[in-house]
């Protein structure tokens, strides 16, 4: 039996893991968002702090996943087995390129562009609604794909803590040193974040384009 | 008004007194402007003169609060503008820059509509007056307002940039060296063109250029400034007859091969 007749067989429980793949990488993505851009957005001027928090988020991003999963499980509140410690993790991983580019992208836009808005006479919030978060789009869209790609990677592992998705199969096979199982779970799991890296990278082109 | 003296008080658009700037880093401390004192009276043109890094731009960003003074005051229409909401006065002083700084993601006719937008004007008078302002600047509507800052060359950049700075009719207009970045003929043509602008708009204008030529061509009168200081304020005529150090070396720039040929003479 091959993976893709493996696959057919349990198509089923494939298409299941794949919906709660998907539902964790949502989640975080969600959580990641809602906290990068805001943060992101506040740091633009205080480049000292900013130093402090890219640092410390390019420290969270060098913990091995298994290892930050654990870390998470004794942790109350968030922690235990399950699907929101692995959420919490997963956030944490695509915090740092959403972070990132948010403070880049604003930073990078033409300040003479800015002079310009604020001896306008709009206001700070107008300026960056209207004129920094456009202008930075294309940037804060590429942290976004990037954050995207990685949590749909590192989420395989989150099986290991009992939180679903397409790892159960991986973990699975490895048990049963059977290649057809891991591939199983290995397959779509690259075909999604294929996907999300082209349809994201589509939306940036498009948005880069304007 | 013959000179600087006689300038009525009460018709002064813009005012500064004492005005001074300075940027603390540290415990280093850099006067950018000290001791400023200017009246700039309604419907005149003021250029502020000086070479690169003598307080030009500071001077100009302190008068719409882009930058807030260190010292002094500035006064808008008689009040005192650190009274006056910075946002809200800022609407009623046009900007212009160098290479215009026009908004790369909106239309020529959105960035002129800036605003009157910002102000809530109705639509259909906003978009009546976008297109007038546009006629004014020499670029059809028809042709240009939804073009992309991108699609325009660098002299119909800085017209949208005068048509966006104008669009809410203004009584002040502030404009830092909007021709520097232009090829020679286009800047004289937008230059020509600025000054029959200026006759019929009867605008108060600060006009910022390191270029003699240009400020003798469109100032009433011509503030010269050195190392953040103000050396005096001429009119054209005064300016090319004035004997102070720092007014003859920009004089001298008028005619470069005068200084050479007294090198050669003196060499002979």
């Amino acid at each position: 039996m091959n993976w893709f007749d493996f696959l057919l067989h349990n198509r089923g429980e494939v298409l299941q893991r794949t919906i709660e793949h998907i539902g964790l990488v949502s989640a975080a993505m969600g959580i990641a968002l809602a906290i990068g851009l805001p943060l992101g957005v506040a740091l633009v001027r205080r480049t000292r702090l900013q130093r402090w928090v890219l640092g410390a988020a390019n420290v969270l991003q060098t913990i091995p996943s298994l290892a930050l999963f654990g870390f998470l499980i004794p942790v109350p509140w968030i922690g235990g087995v399950g699907s929101s410690t692995a959420i919490v993790a997963l956030a944490l991983y695509a915090l740092l390129p959403i972070l990132r580019n948010t403070c880049t992208g604003i930073a990078g836009v033409d300040p003479a562009i800015i002079e310009a808005a604020q001896g306008m006479g709009m206001t700070p919030r107008q300026v960056l609604w209207g004129v920094q978060l456009p202008l930075a789009a294309p940037v804060l869209l590429a942290g976004i794909r990037v954050a995207a790609v990685i949590c749909i990677g590192v989420t395989t592992i989150a099986a290991a803590i009992g939180a679903g998705g397409l790892g159960v199969f991986i973990f699975r096979g490895v048990a049963m040193v059977n290649n057809e199982v891991i591939l199983a779970g290995a397959i779509p799991a690259a075909l999604l974040a294929i996907f999300a890296d082209l349809g994201l990278g589509l939306a940036q082109r498009r948005l880069a384009a304007r | 008004m013959n000179t600087e003296g006689t300038v009525v008080h009460k018709s002064d658009a813009l005012e500064c007194r004492r005005l001074g700037y300075q940027l603390t880093d540290g415990s280093q401390t850099k006067t950018l402007v000290s001791d400023l004192n200017l009246r700039i009276g309604q419907g005149e043109t003021l250029v502020l003169l000086g070479r690169s890094g003598s307080g030009k731009t500071t001077t100009l960003k302190l008068l719409n609060r882009l930058l807030v003074p260190t010292s002094g005051e500035v006064f808008i229409g008689g009040k005192p503008a650190a009274d006056l909401d910075p946002v809200q006065m800022r609407r009623g002083i046009g900007y212009v820059i160098q290479d215009a700084g026009l908004f790369p993601h909106w239309s020529v006719a959105k960035n002129v509509s800036l605003v009157p937008r910002l102000e809530h004007w109705p639509e259909e008078k906003i978009r009546a007056r976008v297109d007038q302002m546009l006629e004014l600047v020499g670029l059809p509507a028809a042709e240009f307002a939804e073009r992309r800052p991108v699609e325009l060359s660098g002299g119909q950049r800085q017209r949208v940039g005068v048509a966006r700075a104008l669009a809410a009719d203004p009584p002040i207009l502030l404009m830092d060296e909007p021709f520097g970045a232009l090829d020679p003929v286009t800047r004289a043509e937008l230059q020509k063109e600025f000054r029959i602008l200026v006759s019929e708009l009867k605008k108060t204008i600060v006009f910022v250029t390191h270029d003699l030529r240009e400020a003798l061509y469109l100032g009433t009168r011509i503030t010269l400034l050195a190392e953040g200081r103000l050396v005096g304020t001429y009119s054209p005529e005064e300016f090319l007859q004035a004997t102070s150090p720092e007014v003859r070396a920009f004089a001298a720039s008028l005619h470069p091969e005068n200084g050479n040929e007294a090198g050669h003479n003196a060499q002979r």
